[in-house]
């Protein structure tokens, strides 16, 4: 069995470390999902026009640009696999799928960090939000949690029929209703940091243990699920 | 003899679409298999089903004793398959692709080294990244990946294609240590003059069927 | 195997007209023989379809967890699991929305609005959503294995999702929005006839689902069926072209 977790160790690792190392040569976080994001935040300024409401909003507003960006990042971690026959390779070649499974979710965790810092530095920017030492401590904490819980089924969604015609379409479909409640726990727990409407900052604290809940039951489902999802 | 692989009556099929339509193949252990045929006769779905990646329809089929119908997924250990796809990342460099196929199966870094020598893609090409290699430079590439696996048994498809003449020899003498060392090689191809020298069978495939075998 | 086939046999058909009894029945007792809700009048009948529309719908969705799970379990992989989960499944869909509409309608009449934004109705279109996500995956194509396979897979992760959500919906509500609309079923009175009405949409109601559920799944065996004869039929055919 301990020669089972040094194979998931040593997987994961050459897994996380090759999808980090294709981001940095080809950029795809920074050329075109972080504009992206950018974009829908600046749309949503269009869209709700007072600066009243988007400062009210604006926690909403950076977890929406997230899930929309990771549907994204999501399609191109797998795209990558499957443009050359790479995961059939790795299938074919034995290769631990709890060790895919681990590599591919903490390369999108970290690539998903990234870009919600981005988005905070946006919405502190934009949408002239104001938090306290505490409100900071607070999304942080949220963010990374968050994140932790949207890696692992970002990855397990991404990774269904990662070779079957009609799925880049059915991903946002899958994805978006099973991370609900990320943006129901992540929004709130931000707007109790952000003191959106009055909110106290310890409001947000027990969203955080609900998005903690949903990190652990993820992470647990998709390391048994992740193997006969990206069977054929 | 030792059995390697064992296909009786098998069919394999694709999105409704018999690609096997009841094989039965017996290879030992050492032997150099070549399937030839025409365009989809079946021989990439046979290499598929023997490397467990398609799933058995009917009949039976076992590689290195592993029941193909029951438990594909454990015989994938023991065999490495070189399709029509290479298998590269194209955004990564020589040397990373054929480290990373190396981490996976915990490869030192003397037998990546290794590798990409006898494949001639150390030195400049190492640092090139795929996407911007020659086909039959990734074809290269994808072989040394496949021989940092150090697979029992070799799956490969059209591996003559792409490469040049040194490339072609060097494949030749790369099967042929393998097999002196214990390995077992199925490939096929339609271009059948270099790899019938090599070959110590030719097995014939024709609409799903094996239609006839030589020695 | 001939071309008469039918997915009838003499038990689904005295099913059926024993479900064409009973929904029969529902009909006129709803809608005449109870008596009206001193609140709410005559609308109060849209209930005897509302409720036994999402029990079934939860019946349905449990059965197709409890068919994936057993197709999952079971070593010999039969297929008849996942065709019940996927029949089921269709049928949880359908009855789901009509529980939707019913319950937007009722809104309308009670509360004057289509939709309001509580917990239940929102989980509701939840679980709506997440089922067809379901049903469009058992479309993606492959084998039959694989279309079990991973929609067993799906239908499992929806049994966690549903939980997930429904929690933290009631969560984002309760804590966000103290309970301001009154539950639409508190101000109903019901006397023992209309109980027993409603109780009588649940009888009836199940009936209809075990009998669309027979027959869909039969329907779906003869689907795979014709698959496979074509199958033999390819097989034959591909055999051939080793001859030219």
């Amino acid at each position: 069995m301990t020669s089972r977790m040094q194979t998931v160790r040593r997987v994961s690792l050459a897994v996380v470390r090759k999808d980090l190392r294709i981001e940095w040569s080809s950029k795809v976080l920074l050329n075109q999902v972080a504009p992206f994001s950018l974009v829908i935040m600046i749309m949503f300024a269009f869209a709700l026009d007072n600066e009243g409401i988007l400062q009210r909003v604006a926690p909403g507003l950076v977890w929406l640009a997230t899930l929309f960006s990771m549907l994204v990042i999501v399609q191109r971690s797998f795209a990558v696999e499957t443009a050359d026959g790479a995961l059939d390779a790795l299938r074919v070649a034995g290769t631990e799928p709890l060790g895919i499974f681990i590599g591919k979710s903490l390369a999108l965790m970290v690539q998903l960090l990234a870009l919600e810092l981005m988005l905070l530095a946006i919405a502190l920017v934009l949408y002239a939000v104001e938090p306290t030492a505490m409100g900071y401590a607070e999304t942080f904490a949220t963010m990374l949690i968050a994140t932790i819980g949207l890696g692992f089924v970002g990855t397990l969604y991404g990774g269904l029929g990662a070779g079957a015609r009609g799925r880049e379409t059915l991903l946002p479909l899958l994805l978006l209703p099973a991370v609900a409640p990320v943006l129901i726990g992540a929004t709130r727990a931000t707007e109790a940091a952000f003191g959106s409407g009055g909110a106290q900052s310890s409001e947000g604290w027990p969203w955080i243990g609900l998005l903690a809940v949903f990190a652990g039951v993820f992470g647990a489902v998709g390391a048994l699920a992740f193997g006969p999802m990206i069977e054929e | 003899m030792e059995t390697v692989v064992e296909l009786s009556g098998v069919v394999a099929v694709l999105s409704n679409f018999p690609a096997l339509a009841g094989i039965d193949l017996v290879v030992h252990r050492g032997e150099i298999v070549l399937l030839h045929g025409p365009n989809g006769a079946g021989k990439t779905s046979v290499l598929r089903v023997c490397a467990g990646l398609l799933p058995i329809e009917r009949g039976e089929g076992s590689v290195m004793g592993v029941n193909l119908r029951t438990h594909r997924e454990s015989v994938r250990e023991q065999v490495g398959l070189l399709g029509h796809s290479n298998g590269l990342y194209l955004e990564l460099t020589v040397t990373q692709n054929v480290s990373f196929w190396a981490s996976t199966v915990g490869a030192t870094e003397q037998e990546v080294a290794l590798a990409m020598q006898r494949m001639k893609i150390d030195g400049r090409l190492a640092h090139v990244k795929a996407s911007q290699l020659s086909a039959g430079q990734r074809r290269r590439c994808a072989l040394a990946s496949l021989i940092v696996r150090r697979a029992s048994l070799w799956l490969l498809d059209e591996p003559h294609a792409g490469l040049d003449t040194a490339g072609q020899d060097e494949l030749d003498a790369i099967l042929q240590s393998a097999v002196s060392s214990g390995a077992t090689v199925v490939l096929a191809s339609h271009e059948t003059q270099r790899s019938r020298l090599l070959a110590t069978r030719v097995v014939k495939v024709d609409g799903g069927l094996i239609s006839g075998s030589e020695s | 195997m001939t071309t008469t086939q039918s997915t009838a046999t003499p038990t689904t058909q005295k099913l059926g007209i024993a479900t064409a009894i009973a929904v029969s029945f529902l009909v006129l007792s709803g809608l005449i023989f109870s008596a009206e809700d001193v609140v709410q009048g005559s609308t109060v009948r849209m209930m005897y379809v509302h409720v036994p529309s999402i029990w079934v719908a939860y019946l349905a969705f449990g059965l197709t967890a409890l068919c994936s799970a057993v197709y999952v379990s079971n070593r010999s992989r039969s297929l008849i699991w996942d065709r019940f989960a996927g029949a089921s499944a269709e049928i949880g869909v359908l009855f789901v929305a009509i529980s939707l509409v019913t319950g937007s309608l009722w809104g309308r009449l009670t509360w004057g609005t289509f939709w309001v934004w509580d917990a239940r109705l929102t989980s509701t279109a939840f679980l709506f959503i997440t089922y067809i996500g379901y049903l469009a995956v058992r479309r993606l194509g492959g084998t039959f294995t694989q279309r079990a396979r991973r929609s067993a897979i799906m239908a499992l992760l929806a049994v966690l999702e549903i939980p997930l959500v429904h929690f933290s919906v009631n969560l984002w509500r309760t804590l966000h929005q103290k309970a301001s609309i009154a539950d639409p079923n508190a101000k109903v009175q019901l006397d023992g006839f209309m109980l027993f009405t409603l109780f009588w949409g649940l009888v009836s109601f199940s009936m209809l689902f075990a009998w669309l559920l027979i027959h869909r799944q039969r329907l779906m065996a003869l689907e795979d069926a014709v698959q496979d004869q074509g199958l033999d039929r390819a097989i034959q055919e591909r055999r051939t072209e080793a001859g030219r």
